[in-house]
């Protein structure tokens, strides 16, 4: 029977995709280790040892790109576990308009980031731009929201929650739905009200989707470069250039190199930041 | 009484906050895409003294040579291969490495795993494509799109490839199925329900994808649709009535498929999601 497996779940099933996933992703991966070393122009390349890092970690256009990235990292993904929680709760309970919620919450995350980014932009305009006009009629004068250095980064995390708080959303709703009834109707019975159903049991039990929605959000801040570009370009200044965005610009300043080096980093960044995290989070998960 | 009076009252303006939240933006894009010129770069959500939705489509359409026109045909050719090839790679690697356990099967499923978490390196890309002739082509563009969102469609299948018994395949042998006719003429077809969410969702986001385009597939000739609305910030940059107008355009086909594909998109991402 052995024989027969190997026969028939043969390996030669995986050769597409091994050589597809080889040479477009894990071979470039591999590769990118040497050319951070060294001052490359595509076709020639010349051996530098650290330069590349070392200017990284030291000019200040570059390393601004660190703690850029992880506020915008902690920012975004703090705020989609916060609110989608809270969404995920409301779309759960009676309400008449549930569905036609759920999709409009989640529909954001189909359009494009380009889509998203050029219009929050033109809602974000200091003088004219309807969110300040609406805090206007409030009686609040409303900063310059991607003008200022102090916010900008902020500005576009938030743009980036409500693209994304959808798929945190419906995550978190798979988690409280399944929840067994049982413990909401044991909990009545004790005399528990709404507040203990959320806090001693919704919330504990929902941890696993909690951890999902920590994983992705964290990680996909870390990789974020579309939404700023299309919205900042880095700007004003370097106040909301991340790694990514860096990464493009020194491609483009054609300093290969150095751009190599910075991807590096960010796959680094990444694997020590979220494998750990990872680890921590699923310790600390309730059993059903 | 009182206290469902208040249960009603937070239930209004929850509903009411989130369509100001995530309503306006809409309504605000929708709205001034049929305005004129000097009214959509005032930038506000008044009603427009005239209707120009005729007029500013057909404009958009026509701009450059139809250059909106090539970017909706070149991304829809990118999206299909892409999905071809994604599709007949991720499905044979979900069957092997579900049916097959041991220290090959491991390896490869870190590695997988791995695609999954870390970005990829952008210029060794570049030079690998390059050597092999591909930079600059959409045959390039197809295989990296294709090797980025193989570990997230290879798990989906491998997920629902465990739901399929293995008596199947047993029967299958004993009949005188060979591997390659069990998998193209018996599971393959099996495996139609994740065959649909992967392609609904991937499609979305080959659609949706600015970076890759960016940087692997630069030029006029092969323009994408989010590289032409990222271009047209800088040519239409007093004309907003323009620019949302296109914006409009590029939203419709994910809207038209959530329309259709709604349960599909969310139950696969939820799947993935909690699988990774």
């Amino acid at each position: 029977m052995m024989q027969l497996t190997k026969k028939i779940y043969s390996y030669k099933f995986l050769l597409p995709a091994g050589i597809i996933y080889f040479t477009f992703f894990l071979l470039p991966t591999v590769i990118s280790l040497f050319f951070s070393l060294t001052r490359w122009t595509l076709t020639d390349w010349e051996f530098i040892g650290f330069e590349n890092y070392e200017m990284f970690f030291t000019e200040s256009s570059l390393n601004i790109g660190f703690r850029n990235t992880l506020i915008y990292a902690v920012v975004t993904s703090g705020l989609k576990v916060i609110f989608g929680l809270l969404l995920g709760v409301f779309l759960c309970t009676e309400i008449k308009t549930k569905g036609f919620l759920r999709s409009m919450v989640f529909f954001p995350n189909l359009l494009s980031t380009i889509a998203v980014g050029v219009v929050f932009s033109s809602m974000m305009h200091p003088s004219r731009g309807i969110i300040n006009m609406g805090l206007k009629v409030l009686g609040i004068k409303g900063p310059d929201w991607l003008g200022n250095t102090n916010i900008a980064l902020f500005s576009v995390a938030l743009t980036d929650v409500w693209k994304g708080v959808g798929v945190a959303t419906v995550i978190y709703i798979a988690g409280i739905m399944s929840i067994p009834r049982q413990y909401y109707e044991a909990l009545s019975i004790d005399g528990g009200d709404s507040w203990d159903r959320f806090w001693n049991v919704t919330l504990p039990l929902c941890r696993p989707a909690m951890n999902s929605v920590i994983i992705l959000s964290f990680i996909g801040g870390l990789r974020t470069f579309d939404l700023v570009w299309a919205m900042t370009k880095g700007g004003p200044g370097f106040a909301t250039d991340l790694i990514a965005s860096i990464i493009y610009k020194q491609y483009q300043a054609g300093f290969y190199g150095l751009s190599t080096a910075g991807n590096v980093i960010l796959f680094l960044g990444v694997s020590i930041l979220a494998f750990p995290l990872y680890k921590y989070l699923s310790r600390s998960e309730v059993d059903l | 009484m009182r206290k469902k009076l208040i249960k009603c009252f937070v239930e209004v303006f929850a509903v009411i906050l989130s369509l100001v939240i995530f309503g306006i933006p809409f309504y605000f894009v929708i709205l001034n895409s049929f305005k004129n010129r000097t009214e959509a770069a005032e930038m506000n959500i008044s009603w427009p003294s005239e209707f120009r939705i005729i007029e500013n489509y057909s404009e958009v359409l026509s701009t450059n040579h139809g250059v909106v026109i090539r970017a909706f045909f070149n991304s829809t050719v990118i999206t299909v291969l892409s999905l071809l090839v994604l599709v007949i790679i991720s499905s044979m690697a979900g069957f092997i490495l579900q049916r097959r356990t041991g220290k090959g099967s491991n390896l490869i499923n870190f590695l997988v795993l791995t695609g999954l978490m870390i970005p990829p390196a952008v210029v060794p890309t570049i030079w690998v494509l390059n050597n092999l002739g591909l930079f600059k082509t959409i045959q390039g563009l197809v295989f990296v799109e294709a090797a980025l969102q193989f570990p997230f469609a290879s798990i989906l299948y491998k997920g629902f490839m465990a739901t399929i018994p293995r008596e199947i395949d047993e029967a299958a042998i004993i009949d005188g199925c060979g591997p390659l006719r069990l998998y193209v003429r018996i599971l393959f077809p099996l495996l139609k329900s994740v065959t649909s969410t992967v392609v609904v969702l991937s499609a979305v986001t080959y659609f949706n994808d600015f970076v890759n385009p960016l940087y692997f597939l630069p030029g006029a000739k092969n323009i994408t649709v989010q590289l032409s609305l990222y271009h047209f910030t800088s040519m239409y940059n007093t004309s907003w009535n323009l620019l949302f107008a296109d914006v409009v355009l590029i939203s419709i086909p994910p809207l038209i498929l959530f329309i259709f594909f709604n349960k599909k998109i969310i139950s696969g991402m939820t799947a993935g999601a909690v699988k990774a």
